[in-house]
């Protein structure tokens, strides 16, 4: 069941993407940077979480997913540590990602070829 | 019959919406079955026993890892094509828009072109997000005082 709500929800934040992609003509790092903020937002108010627990990765593989574990990070780390949480929490929840990204491109850089045009 | 004119404007009027209507469906799709793989990895973390917000950022770097070997293969700009949305909006649009351009221009050096262009749309979408992750901070740490 529960592969079937991550089907069902990943799948409809990504028409929710295409939709603005044929619409409204934003271009990916636009809407990238939408979906993120979107995810922040929702987040930060509390509602995204409920979605996660819901659907799972239906909800916590699309983009927004990242915006809501800056915002969950930010908020567990005041919790935690306090005030400095504020300025912490954001990149400490994210850093696996960013770091996998940064450091799989880089080798990805050095082993592939750029596509010649 | 309808003649020639007539049919351009059918198809003016039916083509740009059925299009749109087909990348939905496409993106739906795609999007849902990177989600399932992300549920299905979950599912495996958490049966080695990884707990759960370890299983979580196991599988963010699963799929991570799997967008920039597709895009290093230069297999990710078709599924793109393909997809659309489906494939852009999951973290995998994210580790290829990393991926990308640190390929692509890797004939411009490793500083300014690899360093720099890596985050060429990483770089707002980090920006934007650790910021509005601060503003929510800021506002949750007010109003617990």
């Amino acid at each position: 069941m529960q592969y079937l709500w991550a089907f069902l929800v990943g799948g409809a934040i990504c028409v929710i993407g295409q939709l603005l992609i044929d619409k409204t003509k934003l271009t990916s790092a636009r809407i990238l940077v939408f979906f993120v903020v979107a995810g922040v937002i929702l987040g930060g108010v509390g509602v995204y979480q409920h979605l996660v627990d819901f659907a799972g990765a239906g909800a916590s593989v699309p983009i927004t997913g990242f915006g809501n574990l800056l915002a969950k990070g930010v908020k567990e780390e005041i919790d935690r540590a306090g005030v400095i949480g504020i300025l912490t929490g954001g990149l400490k929840a994210t850093a696996a990602g960013i770091m996998a990204a940064v450091v799989l491109s880089f080798a990805a850089a050095l082993i592939f070829q750029p596509k010649s045009k | 019959m309808i003649s020639q004119q007539e049919y351009q404007k059918m198809v003016q009027k039916s083509s740009p919406k059925s299009t749109t209507f087909k990348n939905c469906v496409k993106a739906f799709v795609v999007g849902g079955a990177i989600c399932v793989l992300g549920q299905s990895l979950y599912a495996m973390y958490e049966h080695f026993g990884a707990q759960k917000d370890l299983a979580g950022s196991l599988v963010a770097i699963t799929l991570i890892f799997i967008a920039i070997a597709l895009t290093g293969f230069g297999v990710f700009d078709n599924i793109v094509n393909f997809a659309g949305a489906g494939a852009s909006v999951p973290i995998t649009g994210f580790a290829n828009a990393v991926a990308a351009p640190a390929i692509e221009f890797k004939k411009e050096g490793f500083i300014l072109g690899v360093g720099a262009k890596m985050f060429i749309i990483a770089g707002p979408v980090i920006v934007y997000g650790t910021i509005s992750s601060m503003i929510v901070g800021a506002i949750y740490y007010f109003v617990q005082k």
